[in-house]
């Protein structure tokens, strides 16, 4: 078995308040681990607007800005102009937003930074939905899922949005997909993003055991179903048109993943088969885009 | 050096001398020739400043808060649904304590469209923990925003700077414009005391728990009730090395008035003219120009109004259900007041329609002729 080769510095420190099995806390500390200290983050308002910890306090050895919920995508473009203007052009400047903060509120200003590729890395921690106000859907809740606003009577009735794809429209040096089951492969995503100047989007996906209704314990390994079942692969995207696929060789039915999910319980056959399909249709439309 | 100038381009003069680091903003009608004068004076290389242009007023704001946590100097420029679509950032950047300087070009919110100056679109901004500064003509507005870098990086609060709609914006005047080297002396380079460091990292802008949430508010009011003092003595220094000064309020025509007429912006400008013609037709009138209007300047009135038996305002905004917004802003820093001296509400112009001199001299003539204002607002040009 290959050693993991993984920073020991630690950027995040006691005191967090993050939820027993968060997908998202265990992306940050990784994610920390591989910006190192030279790095100002700044949040939307999203569950990172509580995690860090109350005023006096912040478990982050690296300053934080929060920021409007709106704002990710502009709060980070002055950041970096303000830091450009005093002449530090080495510190890097991070977004890290929820799903509501990146597919739905956010997106407008993101999309105006990413069109001018102001020089930042933008994270969306997608944990699928509103889970900091108690699991309400958002833009990037999947087809047939459970919300508070979205009951089992009625779920979900839209698939979930195409993040990456309007990233890659934007034409943006780089995008990738991440989650904390494959941490070699974020780490050198976040490497990777480091080294490039522009606008760079990381989509992680980060299981959040309330608001999936699962165990704390089942993070990792329902990560690692929704790369295997195709339902999130990783890949990443250079400049818009270059794509390349982190294959999985074991690839499993989407039930796999629904079956683990409280969200899911009330599916019936016919609506996993039709996720089934979903999935292998977006599939076959990843693999033509990396093959072309 | 003079120039014949348009209140738009005094504001860019403002910025340029001003040295301001960082700007962000989205053009609207009647700001736009701000942004286009700064846009040509950054690509002929005359102006080293970065120009986020961004895709939304709300951006812009939240760039600037970017930018000034990032510890330089910000500015940007807006108008009436642009300034209302940054509501929700304006709350911030004084949350925030940061010392941003935003010219609003007045004008009136739709619907009907309407691009043309109304107080309504600052004034619906008034709880914001923002200074507002109002200006009468286009030197003033140069001036200005030198005076507002001053202020706000005193007080760690932002300055709204205003000026009307076409009336300044886009007249020109002459304006005296100083040299770079005489606005350096007046304004030092900017300081931040806590500016993002990785060498010491700090949370900015952290959530708060009701345990101190009320502590941090308390400490917004108290920046601006410092405002008055600080306001005053860079006013006394502007005017020492300037020649020119504006005070809070400024008080013109006869000392022993019975009658006051209150005004702001452009209006102050025409008063003064109708001002001069009634005392010459003896009617004993004085005018007040309100130049800062938050924190409102109700001892620097009082002091002012004292004697007097009637207030008339001109107010060019509606608060619906209320009535004129400095009419009761003045009425509510009179009430805990020994002179209450009888406060007329005029209402006049919204929507850019002129403020005549004719118009003017009907409010005072009526709040001559009358011992109270037979109505709570007194509507000033309606057509019925």
């Amino acid at each position: 078995m290959k050693k993991m080769e993984i920073p020991f510095s630690e950027n995040l420190g006691h005191g967090h308040l993050a939820c027993a099995g968060c997908g998202a806390g265990v992306s940050m500390r990784l994610t920390l681990k591989a910006l190192g200290e030279k790095t100002v983050m700044v949040f939307p308002a999203s569950c990172w607007s509580i995690v860090p910890g109350f005023w006096p306090y912040s478990s982050f050895r690296i300053p934080v800005v929060h920021a409007g919920f709106v704002t990710g995508g502009a709060t980070a473009s002055g950041i970096r102009a303000a830091l450009d203007v005093r002449g530090d052009h080495e510190t890097l400047v991070a977004v890290w937003a929820g799903d509501g903060g990146t597919f739905d509120i956010g997106l407008q200003a993101l999309s105006g930074a990413a069109e001018r590729n102001e020089d930042f890395l933008y994270i969306c921690n997608d944990n699928e939905g509103y889970m900091n106000t108690g699991t309400q859907r958002s833009s990037a809740t999947p087809l047939f899922a459970w919300t508070t606003t979205t009951p089992v009577t009625r779920p979900k009735e839209n698939p979930k949005k195409d993040i990456m794809a309007i990233m890659a429209d934007h034409h943006i040096p780089y995008a990738a997909t991440a989650t904390i089951a494959y941490p070699e492969d974020l780490l050198r995503k976040i490497e990777k993003a480091k080294r490039i100047r522009g606008t760079r989007f990381i989509h992680l996906l980060s299981p959040c055991p309330p608001g999936w209704k699962i165990p704390s314990e089942l993070t990792i390994k329902i990560s690692r179903l929704a790369v295997r079942s195709r339902i999130f692969p990783l890949y990443e995207i250079e400049n818009g048109i270059s794509y390349t696929l982190q294959e999985e060789s074991h690839v499993v039915p989407v039930k796999e993943y629904l079956k683990l999910q409280g969200r899911f319980s009330h599916l019936a056959e016919s609506e996993m088969e039709v996720v089934q399909k979903n999935v292998e249709r977006d599939w076959e439309r990843l693999l033509k885009k990396a093959e072309a | 050096m003079k120039k014949v100038i348009t209140g738009n381009q005094a504001v860019a003069y403002g910025v340029i001398l001003s040295r301001v680091d960082v700007i962000s903003a989205y053009p609207i009608t009647p700001q736009t020739t701000i942004v286009e004068e700064l846009s040509e004076l950054i690509a002929s290389g005359r102006l080293n400043t970065r120009f986020l242009k961004v895709e939304s007023e709300h951006s812009a704001m939240a760039a600037l808060i970017g930018a000034s946590t990032g510890g330089v100097r910000c500015f940007t420029a807006t108008s009436s649904h642009g300034l209302a679509y940054m509501h929700e950032m304006l709350h911030w950047a004084s949350g925030a304590r940061l010392p941003i300087v935003l010219v609003n070009v007045n004008r009136a919110l739709g619907p009907g469209w309407n691009i043309w100056s109304d107080q309504s679109d600052s004034l619906s901004q008034r709880d914001t923990g923002w200074v507002q500064l109002y200006c009468e003509n286009n030197q003033e507005v140069l001036d200005t925003i030198l005076q507002a870098y001053r202020i706000a990086e005193l007080v760690k609060l932002p300055v709204m700077v205003v000026l009307d709609a076409y009336v300044l914006s886009h007249t020109s005047e002459p304006v005296e414009i100083p040299t770079i080297e005489e606005v350096d002396s007046f304004l030092p380079p900017y300081c931040p005391q806590y500016p993002i460091d990785t060498q010491e990292p700090m949370a900015f802008s952290v959530i708060t728990t009701p345990e101190y949430f009320l502590e941090f508010r308390y400490k917004i009011q108290k920046a601006m009730e410092q405002v008055p003092e600080v306001a005053k003595k860079v006013d006394d220094e502007f005017r020492s090395r300037f020649g020119r000064g504006y005070g809070s309020i400024e008080r013109y025509g006869r000392g022993d008035a019975e009658i006051l007429l209150m005004t702001s912006g452009t209006v102050a400008s025409t008063s003064r003219i109708v001002i001069q013609k009634l005392i010459g037709k003896g009617v004993s009138v004085a005018g007040i120009k309100i130049k800062r209007f938050r924190p409102f300047p109700s001892k620097e009135i009082y002091e002012e109004i004292k004697g007097a038996r009637k207030l008339a305002v001109i107010d060019r905004n509606l608060s619906a259900g209320v009535g004129g917004i400095f009419a009761q802003e003045l009425r509510a820093s009179l009430y805990s007041r020994e002179e209450r001296p009888e406060v007329f509400g005029f209402i006049s112009g919204l929507g850019g329609r002129d403020i005549t001199p004719e118009l003017i001299e009907k409010a005072v003539q009526y709040t001559w002729e009358h011992p109270r204002p037979e109505e709570e607002i007194l509507w000033l040009g309606l057509k019925k």
